[in-house]
């Protein structure tokens, strides 16, 4: 029985083979619907995939738990004194704060000197939270913030351009003027975060990092402008958001624009909300264009029964049952769309290879987006095939002769 | 080899054509025996081709009983008929009804795929059946590249390939010329002496009188012939 069945499916395929391939061009114009729509469900999917996972990724590399303030001000105080930051360091649940002082500076070594070298003051929260930031030596401390010590990391770049081929480790370095030890080795991955990024014009001068207080003096501010407050329990960040919130209205006067308060985490799943309500409306468009796909199947089909009628007819009176005839033409229509379906993985798949060596992303094939796309051009063959083939069994021998 | 093969008692065949009624056979009696070569002969629109299409189980009667080898045909269902014309009943056609897209061979396989024979077994035997028939040399011609007797004797091949009890031809001779229709008719005089019923359904009655019994049929009613052939 068993082997009666395979022998009858394999005759089925063997026979729509023949059948497509006999209609070449009318078969590939039916399969184009569905070949868009599967391709574009997969460069869809896989596009947002791997976006998602880079967009992800560098959100989440600059830290949860963490909220941005930049507060310029208003016209009559620029920034947050000393005393402001001591408040937001007593609001409950904050872990610590992170004032950030940026500026670019050109610098000098023994050796050579460089321009635009973005200089990042920071405390040594901002090294408790990113702790894979320093490649060698240390990292900034306590002591360095309040003695103002004059110390600095450079980043892979800032290192080249001024000690190359040399070690740099206790060197000297002169940011304007001032003159610094180099204590440590900032990883290649810490370009600074998105945020002082777009503050400050970034160049390929390289990056340094060194006390903010020691900035402050360097750049004469007297204010902080950009700080980062770091939430010790994240389920309450809400909680110390607006708390802090109070303390910038009441530091600022209660004036509009003063400040302006950036929560990674609320960012993040704003994104998220909106990537995966973005991904809905693509796969709901794929899928229209998958529907239509099907019709162009269906339409073919029973066409194909239509001027197959003889043959139907013969196939009956040689001793086809009506569920061998359906099958025929099921497989038909199934080999059909599959192979629309195969072709649109493969374009699928290579629309977003290309998509991200232009954007510049890591490929991932998903192996989730061509299950879909197989499976789902499988279902449109199956469901779309069903009236026609189910047609095709029901056919009456003697009619289906006589049409001859 | 007197044994009766099929019977037909009282068969009515009506169909309704628009709004009328027409009655096609007006119970038809017709009794076969095993071994027999028949002819029906009537002109066109007798009924001879429902006649056929009943007696090949393509089509049930109206009323009226039609016991095939022992079994009533009304009472079988669509599966039932489907194994009975493939094991029991092997078609000849006026148009031969090849699929133009497969060769000798492979249109003669077909029925042995709804018998459900592996394929090597079913080539073997599609080729034995084409040899027989004499056409050891065009097992690979599709047939376009045929002639008319060669396609009618591929159409043949594919009738016996099941080794059916019966063979069924309807205007066998119908679409060849009267060299071609005579080598055919001869091949089914063949298959007879072997022991195989054969009925051949014309309107011509020097081709009917290749059967050793005819029957005529004239406005749905049969009547048994008087020219006997041997």
């Amino acid at each position: 029985m068993i082997k009666r069945t395979w022998s009858l499916w394999k005759e089925s395929m063997r026979m729509s083979l023949t059948n497509i391939w006999n209609s070449k061009m009318r078969s590939f114009l039916t399969v184009l619907g569905i070949v868009i729509g599967v391709t574009a469900i997969i460069a869809l999917i896989t596009i947002m995939q791997t976006a998602t996972t880079e967009v992800t990724k560098e959100f989440i590399s600059m830290g949860t738990g963490r909220l941005v303030v930049n507060a310029s001000g208003t016209a009559l105080k620029t920034g947050l004194t000393l005393a402001d930051i001591e408040e937001i360091k007593a609001i409950p649940n904050v872990e610590g704060i992170s004032p950030t002082v940026t500026t670019t500076a050109s610098a000098r070594s023994a050796y050579d000197w460089t321009e635009d070298v973005t200089v990042d003051g920071y405390n040594e929260m901002y090294f408790r939270r990113n702790s894979e930031l320093v490649s060698r030596g240390r990292a900034l401390n306590v002591l360095d913030v309040e003695a103002k010590n004059r110390v600095v990391l450079l980043d892979e770049t800032a290192q080249q351009n001024l000690f190359y081929g040399k070690d740099p480790m206790g060197e000297k370095v002169f940011i304007r003027g001032y003159e610094f030890t180099v204590v440590g080795i900032l990883t290649d991955a810490d370009s600074g975060d998105v945020i002082s990024q777009a503050q400050s014009d970034s160049t390929d001068g390289g990056r340094m990092i060194i006390p903010y207080s020691t900035a402050m003096t360097m750049t004469g501010t007297r204010n902080i402008t950009s700080l980062s407050v770091y939430v010790a329990d994240t389920s309450l960040t809400d909680q110390v958001q607006a708390e802090l919130e109070s303390v910038l209205k009441a530091a600022f006067n209660y004036k509009d624009n003063s400040y302006r308060i950036i929560n990674m985490e609320s960012l993040l799943d704003t994104m998220d909300t909106m990537l995966s309500m973005m991904y809905m409306l693509l796969v709901g468009i794929a899928s229209i264009a998958l529907l239509v796909g099907g019709i162009g199947i269906m339409n073919m089909m029973l066409v194909t029964v239509t001027e197959r009628t003889t043959e139907i007819g013969l196939r009956k009176a040689l001793g086809a049952e009506p569920g061998q005839i359906q099958l025929q033409f099921l497989i038909e229509s199934i080999i059909l769309s599959i192979s629309g379906g195969v072709i649109g993985v493969i374009l699928g798949l290579a629309i977003s290879y290309v998509f991200s060596i232009v954007a510049g992303f890591t490929f991932v094939a998903s192996g989730s987006a061509v299950a879909i796309g197989v499976g789902f051009s499988a279902a449109v063959g199956i469901v779309f095939g069903w009236a026609p083939a189910r047609k095709a069994s029901q056919l009456n021998p003697i009619d289906a002769l006589r049409s001859v | 080899m007197h044994n009766e093969f099929f019977r037909m008692q009282g068969i009515v065949k009506r169909y309704q054509m628009g709004d009328e009624l027409q009655t096609v056979l007006h119970g038809v009696d017709l009794t076969v025996k095993e071994g027999e070569f028949l002819s029906v002969l009537g002109p066109s629109g007798s009924g001879k081709s429902t006649l056929m299409n009943i007696i090949g189980c393509l089509d049930t009667p109206t009323e009226g009983e039609y016991i095939l080898r022992g079994r009533e045909i009304a009472k079988q269902d669509a599966k039932q008929l489907a194994a009975i014309r493939n094991r029991e009943i092997g078609f000849v056609f006026q148009s031969f009804q090849l699929l133009p897209r497969l060769n000798a061979l492979r249109n003669v396989e077909l029925p042995l795929i709804y018998a459900g024979l592996g394929e090597k077994e079913r080539l073997a035997r599609a080729e034995e059946t084409l040899v027989r028939v004499g056409l050891k040399d065009k097992l690979g011609n599709r047939p376009n590249q045929l002639s008319g007797g060669q396609q009618q004797r591929v159409a043949i091949a594919r009738a016996l390939a099941t080794n059916p009890s019966i063979l069924l031809a309807d205007e066998p001779t119908g679409a060849l010329d009267q060299a071609t229709g005579k080598q055919v008719l001869q091949l089914f005089e063949e298959i007879n002496r072997d022991g195989r019923t054969i009925i051949m359904i014309t309107h011509d009655l020097s081709i009917a009188k290749h059967a050793n019994r005819i029957v005529h049929i004239l406005d749905g009613m049969l009547m048994e012939g008087d020219e006997q052939h041997d």
